[in-house]
């Protein structure tokens, strides 16, 4: 009987998420791959002038003063950052895009796992329509929430290290999840006072921050890569809740 | 003991389910959980430059 649930839940959300997943790539490959590649040639560029300026100062004393500019950039230079001959990376083109399609079909059935365990949990009737604003709260939990904090970077920009930053987008996103069920599933005033608590305290805590961060790609590109994110991660949600929902109806809760 | 059961008899109709749903639903949630580690969070390098993409565009911390 609950390995029946199981089957059941994998089943819906593998059906719903590699449906979402294709649609995502799509719009991924339209709407965000293509600013990340232009991003990427100032990366590389800014890279490169690091390197031949560590290069140079290494040889040359008398160069300390031109290399300033790239050296200054903490984030350029650090480990995680680059991206060593040794460490396997998928080649451009075919390959790069083809791996961006297992991710984001992983991602999807991920995403929608915890859609239908949410379902589940919940109980009672599910639709499409309903799936659409369980989306839509995990669009506002998993994308808005964490990016007021650390809002979508282009590669190139240099940022906090890395693992206090994954430490506070798991903390703030379960605490989004946790302030809008209080909000929308609490019967009474505490449980709403207790929802806004939950998702406004990790912004009183603050994500991690660089004092001077810089970017190696132009603020336009910053900008244009902010607003692709968001909207992707909008309808990617959108879809991913609609048909979480509608094929949670279909074969988990027969109507 | 058996008004016990008759009790719990009745429960089962309504809350029946919270029970013997948590065990699976645990286990899709931790499934999800484990995929969603896997693309966007883990630190092999591998699994970084795989996922380089995706990670960037659903503004998953990254680098």
């Amino acid at each position: 009987m609950t390995m029946e649930l199981f089957r059941k839940l994998i089943f819906v959300a593998a059906l719903a998420g590699l449906i979402a997943g294709v649609f995502v790539t799509v719009v991924h490959q339209f709407a965000t791959v293509p600013v990340i590649l232009k991003a990427e040639v100032y990366e590389k560029a800014a890279d490169e002038a690091a390197a031949a300026n560590t290069a140079t100062a290494a040889t040359t004393d008398s160069s300390a003063a031109t290399s300033d500019s790239m050296e200054n950039m903490p984030g350029m230079s650090h480990d995680e950052h680059e991206h060593g001959a040794a460490e396997w990376e998928p080649a451009d083109g075919f390959e790069r895009n083809a791996f961006t399609v297992l991710a984001d079909l992983l991602t999807g059935i991920g995403f929608s796992l915890l859609l239908v365990s949410a379902f589940a949990l919940r109980g009672g009737e599910m639709n499409w329509r309903k799936g659409l604003f369980w989306g839509l709260a995990g669009f506002a939990a998993f994308t808005l929430a964490p990016g007021l904090g650390l809002p979508p970077e282009v590669p190139g920009t240099q940022a906090a290290p890395l693992l206090a930053r994954q430490i506070w987008w798991v903390f703030t996103v379960a605490a989004a999840c946790g302030g809008l069920a209080c909000l929308f599933l609490g019967r009474t005033a505490l449980w709403c006072v207790a929802g806004l608590a939950l998702l406004v305290i990790p912004h009183i805590i603050g994500a991690p921050q660089l004092d001077h961060a810089e970017s190696a790609a132009p603020e336009s590109i910053a900008h244009e890569f902010i607003v692709a994110v968001v909207i992707t991660s909008l309808v990617f949600w959108a879809a991913l809740g609609t048909l979480s929902g509608y094929f949670y109806q279909r074969f988990v809760k027969p109507a | 003991m058996s008004t016990n059961r008759h009790q719990t008899a009745a429960h089962d109709t309504t809350t029946s389910s919270v029970a013997s749903r948590a065990l699976p639903v645990a286990m899709a949630a931790l499934l999800g959980v484990f995929l969603i580690f896997g693309v966007g969070f883990s630190h092999v390098s591998a699994f970084h430059n795989a996922a380089h993409d995706v990670r960037h565009s659903n503004a998953f911390p990254c680098h």
